[in-house]
């Protein structure tokens, strides 16, 4: 038995770098395989760790010693109607993938993340949104159905009339292996959208600014400087975008080379090295700078204007720069998102970020979002905003950032707020617990024992947060 | 830890348990290695075995790195030295330090090689001695075990140094243990040898514990043949 797992050790981090675990992994490319992988998990005496794309920044799709079930080479469309955009997909066909197979019949996948890399069942099971999420909500709620195998290897196909619908979406693949989406695609008219940019100089006017477009903008999101002080405090740049209806000779902007992100800046230079110029710069100092640059020339020359912007440039922002996390190197990054609802974001975000400011652990991005509320198990949804922070993290800063997250998840708690667990790397058990509710704890427990009774599918995320039993991982 | 329940390899062992580090004690004497945990039970877990039975090695190693959740660092410090008389050539005393010093320090760190081949990390330390610097008139096969060792290691570093992996070796001399006992000379207390050989770790290289070794085993090295086997050093 050694022999089948000894060639298949592998090193494997999350997208943030910041955890890293060796472990077996298996990339399987049918359904039978999964229940395979299963069998050899139960014989070796070894947990199950699902990993879709790998882009959960923390420690959700690692785990130490234990198979890695890859489903991205379970990537295949099943079908697919040009008609109605409705599509069949594997569970690692990749947003990416969605897009393409779409665009030039105008379908649009309904929700997409900042970048188009991650998988279907990944995306499910974190239960992403995106930035349309205050209008249509997270992935989950735009899937027809899907098929899932779980660890005893059964198979299931669920409808959103099923309660077990909502329980293994957005339980971070504890739960069953999502093997299999149906999807309605959303129609588009054009590949463009109608983009407008304002520079709100103060939280005040951030909140102002998603409270007037609400009603009528189909995404927003709103970049937040987090080195602004005192009266600078919340500036930053707020994109409303809207999709375009009844314009004529806009076809071409549906197809693959209208929306292909180009691979040069200014048409020369090759994105590719574009991190390595990045990292001498990805410091505080640096940062402050190109923050405070950037600011400066969207509250001077964008500020107010509208542009038309490919789907893809707006949707998938984090792919412009390829390889942008490499400039966190050697120590990664731990990127944190907490979700607040309404009446308290603005003091609870202005209050984080001050926190921040004082323990010179400034995050060098900021993303502001609205949300709404859903009805999955371990829903981040919420009818208030998230923040989304990148905190680079070295051999230094550790323990001072640690603290300093766990003072911010303090005052998200107090506020009732959330988390999401494709962002997390600092939640302990009770922080998590008192965000979801015992309610949903209890529900989980149950779900957990009718679905994966030997308790095989685990992730060191999972046994930080108490949702995998690590008594039988052989670990003490 | 392989070689852990007495000498260099149990203080390394206690020391990074007291350090907070989970350790695999390896050792062929049970009691011993129970004893040890039974100092650090959250931190030490017992693997009784004897390292001349290679065929055990590869499961074994596996079912290591599962209970311990993965592997930084292996350390080799399983080492024998029979008594052997000045004008003694016995090959049933001098076999047994080939088995222990050279065969079974080929199955472990080979292991661990692939291993940490395959994952770009990991430390790998093995316990030479300074004794492996030239073929002497007291310790023919144990001079060519140690020198067995120091050349493999620097093979393994020269493959893996570049994947990240760190390989060291370590040349202590004369120091305080059981394999020692019946010599009679100046020697280093071995809890200070482990918490050298410990500092070592992550660096790449050969090297000695004390810098007297550094600069007479330097003079050792190079002293000419001609001279040298003349001498009764």
């Amino acid at each position: 038995m050694s022999d089948l797992l000894r060639d298949r050790l592998t090193s494997i981090s999350g997208f943030g770098m910041s955890a890293q675990e060796d472990g077996y992994c298996f990339r399987p490319t049918h359904p039978e395989q999964v229940r395979e992988i299963f069998e050899i998990a139960r014989t070796t005496g070894r947990k199950v760790v699902l990993r879709g794309a790998g882009r959960s920044y923390g420690d959700a799709a690692i785990l130490g010693e234990a198979l890695i079930l890859d489903i991205s080479r379970m990537n295949r469309i099943l079908s697919y109607d040009p008609q109605t955009g409705v599509v069949q997909a594997e569970a690692g066909v990749t947003i990416g993938d969605l897009w393409r197979l779409g665009i030039e019949d105008g379908w649009w996948p309904p929700v997409v993340s900042g970048t188009a890399y991650p998988t279907l069942g990944g995306a499910l099971g974190m239960n992403i949104h995106g930035k349309n999420a205050y209008r249509v909500g997270t992935l989950g709620e735009q899937v027809l159905s899907f098929t899932a195998i779980t660890p005893s290897g059964s198979f299931l196909t669920l409808t959103p009339d099923n309660p077990d619908f909502y329980r293994i979406i957005s339980t971070a693949g504890l739960l069953a292996v999502i093997v299999q989406v149906s999807l309605q695609l959303k129609k588009v008219q054009t590949g463009d959208l109608d983009v407008l940019a304002l520079a709100p100089r103060t939280w005040q006017e951030q909140f102002d600014m998603f409270r007037r477009y609400e009603p009528e903008a189909d995404y927003m999101v709103s970049w937040v400087d987090c080195f602004g002080k005192g009266s600078q405090a919340g500036r930053g740049v707020f994109h409303a975008a809207w999709y375009q209806h009844g314009i004529t000779g806009a076809g071409h902007t549906l197809s693959l080379t209208h929306q292909d992100l180009p691979d040069t800046l200014l048409g020369f230079f090759p994105k590719s090295i574009v991190w390595r110029f990045l990292k001498p710069l990805n410091n505080r100092i640096g940062m402050k700078v190109l923050n405070r640059a950037k600011d400066f020339a969207a509250s001077t020359l964008g500020n107010g204007k509208h542009h038309p912007q490919s789907l893809v440039g707006f949707s998938f922002l984090l792919d412009y720069v390829p390889n942008w996390r490499n400039a966190y190197l050697p120590g990664g990054f731990v990127q944190y998102q907490s979700f607040v609802p309404k009446e308290y974001a603005q003091a609870v975000f202005a209050r984080q970020i001050d926190l921040q400011q004082a323990a010179k652990c400034e995050s060098f991005l900021g993303v502001l979002k609205r949300h709404r509320p859903d009805r999955f198990l371990f829903s981040h949804g919420i009818d208030g905003y998230s923040l989304a922070l990148d905190f680079k993290l070295t051999s230094k800063n550790r323990e001072r950032l640690f603290e300093l997250a766990h003072q911010m998840n303090e005052l998200v708690l107090q506020a009732g707020g959330k988390f999401y667990l494709a962002k997390d790397s600092t939640l302990r058990e009770r922080d998590f617990m008192q965000s979801v509710g015992t309610a949903a704890i209890a529900e989980y427990r149950q779900a957990k024992e009718h679905f994966d009774p030997e308790g095989l599918l685990s992730s060191r995320q999972a046994i930080r947060l108490g949702l995998s039993r690590s008594s039988d991982l052989g670990m003490f | 830890m392989v070689g852990a329940s007495s000498g260099i390899g149990r203080e390394c062992a206690k020391q990074l348990a007291a350090a907070g580090v989970k350790v695999a004690a390896v050792a062929r004497r049970a009691e011993r290695l129970d004893q040890l945990k039974g100092e650090f039970p959250d931190k030490i877990i017992p693997f009784p075995h004897d390292v001349t039975n290679t065929d055990e090695i590869p499961d074994l190693f596996m079912r290591i790195t599962q209970e311990l959740g993965g592997l930084d660092l292996i350390i080799y410090a399983s080492g024998v030295m029979s008594d052997v008389g000045r004008h003694e050539f016995n090959t049933a005393k001098d076999l047994p330090m080939i088995e222990v010093n050279v065969t079974g320090a080929i199955a472990w760190l080979n292991e661990a090689a692939h291993r940490f081949e395959r994952v770009g990390h990991g430390s790998i330390v093995c316990i030479g001695s300074v004794a492996g610097d030239r073929g002497r008139v007291g310790q023919p096969v144990y001079n060519a075990s140690k020198s067995f060792v120091a050349t493999y290691m620097e093979a393994l570093r020269n493959r893996l140094h570049r994947l990240g992996v760190r390989v060291t070796t370590i040349k202590p001399g004369p120091t305080e243990t059981e394999m020692t006992s019946h010599l009679h000379m100046k020697k280093m207390p071995v809890e200070v040898a482990a918490r050298k050989t410990l500092q070592l770790v992550g660096r790449s290289g050969e090297f000695y514990l004390s810098p007297m070794h550094k600069i007479a085993f330097f003079v050792i090295r190079n002293f000419p043949s001609l001279l040298f086997r003349r001498l009764s050093v």
